[in-house]
Parts: structure tokens; C-alpha cells; sequence
């Protein structure tokens, strides 16, 4: 593929063709912040955090998406680039619980945004959806990224248990008529959960510690190792909190998983720790 | 495959190929992230074919679901080598250059017209036709597999006919084209890799090469028999015989994981001495006189596993076994010493380091190398070597030095057929959320885990009067169960399924038939005959 060249904040950057515009940005210095964007999923351009100034272009693009192309002459931190993702920030601050939401917490710190601008109107608040053994729903923390839906679906798991239902200030993830996730197609592989950069999807281990103020970030360890189930040989990294394990991930650069796990590997390690002390089995 | 057993593409080359034709494999519920990789695959373009008797999450994602009768698929792949050869679509400069035995072949498919396969199989002729055609045609075409061809007393002959397809195509030994057999537990490539086999050495080296035992007589001190010891079902038949009376079983749960189950316990009940070395007290476990607790779950083990990708990886210890629970190396090595050798006592990386010395496909593999590199694919010969992707490369060299030979093959169906006594066949298989006898998985809270349920067709369940949840009592030559139902268009009728995941409350394995290939040891878990009666007491519950 050919090369071409584009300036970004006033320096030449050379990038094959079909890069996107944030990619590009990664050569000459920071990539553009993002919330929707994940590295193993299909840009959404839902959250507009990664925007940036292109001459020429009337409205803001979205440098996750939009493909380079030669001559274009960006800006990453103008003015009005800033303003737009601080207003993004606290756009989102307003409407739902970002305490597990370091993404956002950033995008608002960085912008010299103001978490409360905005706190006078509607919220996302409504109660926590507890519905099965595995993880748990906490919706007043969604910011509608859509990365659950596509982990679900054709990005990684080709389930298509979820979606986006509704419109506008109504719009929220929905596993079809509202029905609770065991009625519905879900198969628990926990895939939305790991790629959820807010804690509105989170595993119902680290719900319930949390829950109990017993979540100690510093205090766990994670370590490398191989699933013990199918031949695939996914890689694990097992989070263990006083020797118990309280949450499985694979790392997203991981060439046979890309940080995607099946519902055996994620969840079932309770045989490892069945004789000691559980911490929680409510 | 051509002398070493093991996949011969990697998961990456599912995403980058034209074609992918499954044959007896439930991707999506028994290898869910193998199939992230096939769908990434078919995202790009990939058509995909599943071959399976059962309606299942991978054929629901499969452009083609050929639900043939169970045990019918050599005569399926047979035909479909027949049309390639009929219509001139074999990949002639391949075979001619890389491959032997090709008339043999040939010859052994001439009768296998695709009317005559679907009598057989029951899929239309024209649709076999169709398949042949678009395998032969696609520039890539992947093969992958599970158990349900291995499971069956002809399993090697099922292998042998996917090789020959993917030899007449020349479908093989190139990036995007190969031949997969997907591992159902966790570390079987990497036993077998290692030579937990009767005619192996580790690196899967061949016993009854003398220079093979020369360097492990070297090394280890030791003469070593070049004659292979026995297979599991050579075990067992030794044990019938009276000529196995002891036995050690380290991390295998036979009792429950063996066909024709009354059979099996009365074998292990036959024995002058049974020890069993596991995490649980296995079912196994509590027939044996001495039992050695290896209270150590990979979680807590070091070591490394090997996939199907042949990717040797790492096992890390993530936490700390309770109590004295000691690892297995230190047991055996235990026991070796009480029994009078002076094993010297190593750490799983001191054991490696040993092996890859020994093993030429491993000898690039460090420990450290595997941690960097996540992981290294055999062979590895030296420690600059990054690594192979794609086996058998070799066969498109000029000359090819040692040509991959045809095996033809003819069908039989399985040993036991429905009949007037029997009139169903039942067929087994894995549900996603659990595994093999749920000693690890039926331990964790799953919203679906509701124990054993029988997949009927609707048509079946009608005939016998029986709804969702009503108990049916099911009885095949060797064994009966009781079990509730769940009427189900997955399987046709005729044809019902259950796993063997909740072995406390469904032994499933008292009706399968321990009918075993002889070049395998595997037993025909996919195929008994039932039959089947309404249950007196009426709810499974």
C-alpha cells in the first residue's frame, strides 16, 4: 500500500494508506483520547472524544473513523477541539455515575472540564440489574459506547444478544423486550464485560466486593497463565485478592484470545478455591 | 498428520482464508474463542460449511449445515472426492509432485457417486455435488474437526478421509489451507507432545527409532524398551485379561468419562492395586487403595500447556495451593525415589529445559523466550527461531522429499445401529457453559445450570407421549438412566443426544458403547443404540 502525508499540529507525518486520522496522530505524538474506540472492535463514532480539526472540513471528524488522506492539515488541540471534548466530559458527567470510569475522569481532568456544569437536569439513575450469577448491570453507569454490543456480536462473539433500543435520552443497551439476561440469547461469556469502560458492565465478583468496601486495587495480583478447559489454550490473567481468584481477563493483544474469553474460562474457576474459605457466595 | 499428529495451519489463518468446512465439530459451544477466529474469517468472505447430525450455535452461524446421519462421514467425504475427480478439480501438479497413492485412492471413490452418499447420509446429491465443487474451487480452504469425527470406532479412517480430500485439492502446507483437529481439553496436544503416548518419546519422537532411544539412554541413564507400551483401551483390555492388576491414574476420571460404564467399573474393581492422583476425590478416586491429593489446580501450577496451534505457553502459579498439597512433578518424582530411583528434584522449567535437549522440535524454546513471545509453536529448533505458523510447507518444495501418501478409506457405519429393539440412536457431545464430567465446571453459579436434559424431536416426542420435563427411561445394551426430556428440532428424529457434564445425576456412560478404534483407543461415544419409554414418574423434578 502507498504511503501518504498529512500535517498534524504543524508536523509532516508520513502513514500508509488507510490509516485513520487517530493513527496518524500516533506517529507525530499523542493519539486523540477516546471512550467508544477500543483497539479490537469496530469504531462506533459514538462518544466524539477523539474528534479533531480538519482544515477544510466543516464539523469536527472523528479521528477513529476517519481515514487519512493526503494533505490534510489536523488539529488536535485547538480550541474548539478542546471545547468540544470538555463539553463531551461533562456532557457525560451529568448523566451517568462515572466513578469507575477512568476514561471519562480523564477526558473531563484534561479539558479542565466541570464535572457538575451540567448536573441539573435528567440523569441515567435507575436501579441495578442483579439478574444472574455471573455479572451485573449497572446502567446508571453506561455511557452508550456500543462496545458490548459489538463484542456480542460481529467484532468477536456472534451472539447478537444485545443492542441499542430506544431513542435519544431513551436509548439503552436491551437484550430484547426488556427480558432479564438468562431469557435471553446471552451465553455468559462475559465479553462485553471485559471491553466496558465504565463499570456499568462488571463482573459480579468485583460487584460484590466492591459492594462490601472489601475491593482492593493494590492489594491484587495478576498473574499469566492458560485456561485448564478446551484445547484452544486461551490466556488467562488471573486477578487474586488473598488468594482467591475474583476476576479473569486476557490481554487484548493476545494472539489466540485478542482479550475475548468463552463463559468456562472467564467464570469458572470457582473449582479452583472450592475447599477454602469463599469471601462472598451470596 | 504425516507423522505429527498435531493441527497444520494456526487460528490466525481461520481469519484469512475462502473456506472453512467444519466436519463434527461444535465450534461455537466447544472451542468458543477458535471460533471468534472461523467468524472473523467469515466476515472477511470465508464461506463456511458445518458437517454435524445436530443443529448447534456453529451451524446457526454456517452458510451450509450438512446434518447428516451420525456416523455416515466417509461416505459424505468419499463422494466428495468423487465429484472433484469426476469433474477434473483435483489439483494435479500437487498430487503428482507431493503425494503417493494416488490410484489406490482413486480407485476406492469410483463407487462413491453422490446418489449413492445420500442414501447414506441423507443430504441431497446435488448438495454434495455443490460443496465438492466450491472446497475444490476456493484459492484457501481450511479443514477443522472434532470429536465427533475421533469419537467413532473408525475414527482414524474419518481422519484418513479429510486428509485425502485435503491432499486431492492440495489443500494443505500452505498459509490459509490445512488440517485442524481441535483439542477438546486443555494440554492433550501438549501430552502427546510430550510422549504421554505408548509409542512415543517426549517431542514425539518415535520409540522404535533406536537413535531416538540412544539419546534418552544417554541422558537419562536408563535402557529404554523400544517396544510401545498399551492404549488406554489396550489397558483396559489387559485388565479384562487379567494381565494389568495395577494402576496408576494421575488427573483422568475414567469411571465417569469412559463408554459402557457398569463395564468399566467392574475392571477397575478387578484390580490388585488402583492408585489415583487428583485434585478431587474423583469417582475414580474413591475405588482406589491409595490416593496421592495433588491439591494443586493449575492455578497453582507451573508448567506449560500446548494448544492447538501447536503454541507451547506458559502456566504461571496465581495463587497458593492450601495446606502441604504438593504439584505433581514432586509426587512423581516421590515415588520414583521410593520406589529406587534417584530422580533429581526440578521445577517445572528444570524438567522443560531438560525435554527440549532431548526434543529437536522444542529445543528453541526457553522459558523466557515463551513469556515474550506469547508463546512459541513447534517445531522450534534453535533459539533464534521465531516459531512455526504453517506445517508441511514442504509438500510445495521441488522436489518433495518425503510425499504425503493417500489412505484411501471405506465407510462403515457405526457398530451399532438402531433396530426393532433398539430403535434410536443416541449421540453425545458437550453443552458450552460445562465440561467433559463437570468436575471443574459444575462448580460455578451458571444461570442455565439445571443438570442433564435429553434433546428428542418434537415428531419422536409426540409418539411416546412426552412433554418438556417429563422423565423417559432410556436403556442401549449395556445400561438404563432416567432422564427428562426437552423437545428439540437440533436433532432429527431418530436421533437424540445428551452430554455427560452432571454424571451425579445423569450417567450418560452406562449406555455408550466402548466399540474403540484400534489405531486410536477411542471409543464410539457419538453413536449407541436406545430405546426409550415414558417414565412413570412424570417431572424431571
Amino acid at each position: 500500500m502507498a504511503d501518504i502525508t498529512l500535517t498534524i499540529d504543524g508536523v509532516q507525518v508520513t502513514v500508509p494508506e488507510g490509516s485513520t486520522v487517530r493513527e496518524a496522530c500516533s506517529h507525530s505524538g499523542d493519539a486523540p483520547p477516546v471512550l467508544c474506540f477500543h483497539d479490537n472492535l469496530t469504531a462506533a463514532n459514538a462518544c466524539r472524544a477523539c474528534v479533531v480539526e480538519v482544515e477544510g472540513s466543516r464539523a469536527l471528524v472523528a479521528s477513529c473513523s476517519r481515514q487519512a488522506e493526503p494533505d490534510m492539515v489536523v488539529h488536535t488541540r485547538s480550541e474548539r477541539v478542546v471545547n468540544a471534548r470538555r463539553v463531551v466530559a461533562e456532557l457525560l458527567a451529568s448523566t451517568s455515575d462515572i466513578s469507575l470510569a477512568p476514561s471519562v475522569q480523564e477526558l473531563l481532568a484534561a479539558n479542565a472540564g466541570d464535572a457538575a456544569r451540567y448536573r441539573t437536569g435528567a440523569t441515567w439513575e435507575q436501579p441495578v440489574l442483579d439478574d444472574n450469577r455471573l455479572y451485573v448491570r449497572d446502567y446508571a453507569k453506561c455511557i452508550l459506547c456500543y462496545r458490548c454490543v459489538e463484542a456480542c456480536g460481529e467484532d468477536a462473539q456472534n451472539t447478537f444478544a444485545i443492542t441499542v433500543a430506544g431513542r435519544g435520552f431513551e436509548a439503552h443497551i436491551d437484550a430484547g423486550f426488556g427480558r432479564a439476561m438468562p431469557d435471553s440469547d446471552c451465553v455468559f461469556c462475559g465479553n462485553c464485560v471485559a471491553v466496558c469502560p465504565t463499570g456499568a458492565l462488571i463482573d459480579r465478583s468485583e460487584y460484590t466486593l466492591r459492594q462490601a468496601g472489601a475491593w482492593q486495587e493494590d492489594a491484587i495480583t495478576t498473574t499469566e497463565t492458560v485456561c485448564s478447559y478446551c484445547g484452544v489454550g486461551c490466556d488467562l490473567e488471573l486477578h487474586v485478592l488473598d488468594n482467591q481468584v475474583v476476576k479473569v481477563t486476557s490481554p487484548m493483544d493476545h494472539p489466540v484470545t485478542h482479550g475475548m474469553l468463552c463463559v468456562k474460562g472467564r467464570y469458572a474457576y470457582q473449582y479452583v478455591q472450592i475447599e477454602d474459605e469463599m469471601p462472598e457466595r451470596a | 498428520m504425516f507423522g505429527s499428529g498435531a493441527s497444520t495451519s494456526s487460528y490466525e489463518e481461520f481469519e484469512n482464508t475462502d473456506f472453512i468446512l467444519l466436519v463434527g465439530s461444535n465450534a461455537a459451544e466447544a472451542h468458543p474463542i477458535m471460533f471468534h477466529h472461523m467468524m472473523k474469517g467469515v466476515r472477511k468472505g470465508a464461506t463456511l460449511v458445518v458437517v454435524d447430525p445436530r443443529r448447534t450455535l456453529t451451524t446457526k452461524r454456517a452458510h451450509e449445515h450438512l446434518q447428516i446421519a451420525v456416523g455416515s462421514d466417509i461416505a459424505l467425504i468419499n463422494s466428495m472426492i468423487h465429484v472433484i475427480l469426476r469433474d477434473g478439480l483435483e489439483h494435479r501438479a500437487f498430487i503428482a509432485g507431493a503425494t503417493s497413492n494416488f490410484e489406490e485412492l482413486k480407485a476406492s471413490v469410483q463407487d462413491w457417486t453422490p446418489e449413492r452418499a445420500e442414501g447414506i447420509t441423507g443430504i441431497e446429491a446435488a448438495r454434495i455435488e455443490s460443496i465438492a465443487r466450491a472446497y475444490a474451487e476456493a484459492p484457501r480452504a481450511m479443514i477443522g474437526w472434532t470429536l465427533g469425527i475421533t469419537e467413532h470406532h473408525n475414527a482414524v479412517d474419518n481422519v484418513f478421509a479429510l486428509i485425502n480430500l485435503s491432499l486431492v485439492t492440495g489443500h494443505v502446507g500452505r498459509y490459509g489451507s490445512g488440517l485442524n483437529p481441535l483439542r477438546g481439553q486443555n494440554n492433550v496436544q501438549g501430552g502427546g507432545d510430550m510422549g504421554a503416548l505408548p509409542n512415543r518419546l517426549p517431542g514425539f519422537q518415535d520409540i522404535a527409532d533406536p537413535a531416538v532411544r540412544t539419546s534418552f539412554e544417554t541422558a537419562w541413564g536408563v535402557p529404554i524398551s523400544g517396544t510401545p507400551g498399551l492404549n488406554q483401551s489396550q489397558i483396559f483390555d489387559a485388565m479384562a485379561h487379567g494381565t494389568v492388576r495395577g494402576l496408576y491414574v494421575i488427573g483422568e476420571n475414567p469411571i465417569e468419562s469412559e463408554a459402557n460404564q457398569h463395564h468399566v467399573r467392574q475392571l477397575f474393581q478387578g484390580l490388585d492395586a488402583l492408585v489415583v492422583q487428583d485434585i478431587f476425590l474423583t469417582s475414580t478416586g474413591e475405588m482406589a487403595d491409595v490416593v496421592f491429593p495433588a491439591r494443586v489446580s493449575f492455578a497453582e501450577s507451573a508448567g506449560t500447556y500446548t494448544n492447538s496451534e501447536r503454541r507451547v505457553q506458559l502456566v504461571q502459579p496465581a495463587r497458593k495451593a492450601p495446606g502441604e498439597a504438593q504439584d505433581d512433578i514432586w509426587i512423581v518424582t516421590q515415588l520414583a525415589n521410593a520406589l529406587g530411583a534417584e530422580w533429581p528434584t526440578l521445577d517445572a522449567e528444570g524438567v522443560f529445559d531438560e525435554m527440549r535437549h532431548l526434543a529437536p522440535n522444542f529445543r528453541g524454546m526457553t522459558y523466557n523466550r515463551i513469556r515474550e513471545r506469547h508463546g512459541l509453536q513447534w517445531p522450534c529448533p534453535d533459539e533464534s527461531h521465531p516459531g512455526t505458523q504453517v506445517l508441511h510447507t514442504r509438500l510445495w518444495e521441488d522436489p518433495v522429499t518425503a510425499k504425503a501418501p493417500f489412505s484411501p478409506v471405506d465407510w462403515e457405519p457405526p457398530v451399532e445401529m438402531p433396530d426393532a429393539e433398539y430403535p434410536f440412536l443416541l449421540t453425545t457431545g458437550r453443552r458450552l457453559a460445562f465440561f467433559n464430567t463437570g468436575i471443574q465446571s459444575n462448580v460455578y453459579d451458571h444461570p442455565h445450570k439445571v443438570g442433564e436434559w435429553m434433546e428428542m424431536n418434537p415428531e419422536d416426542a409426540e409418539r411416546l407421549g412426552v412433554e418438556d420435563g417429563n422423565l423417559v427411561n432410556v436403556a442401549s445394551r449395556r445400561g438404563e438412566l432416567t432422564v427428562g426430556i426437552r423437545r428439540s428440532n437440533a436433532v432429527k428424529p431418530g436421533v437424540v443426544f445428551l452430554t455427560f457434564h452432571f454424571p451425579d445425576h445423569v450417567k450418560t456412560n452406562v449406555l455408550s458403547i466402548d466399540a474403540t478404534d484400534p489405531k486410536s483407543g477411542t471409543a464410539e461415544f457419538k453413536a449407541a443404540a436406545v430405546r426409550i419409554a415414558k417414565a412413570e414418574a412424570k417431572h424431571a423434578d
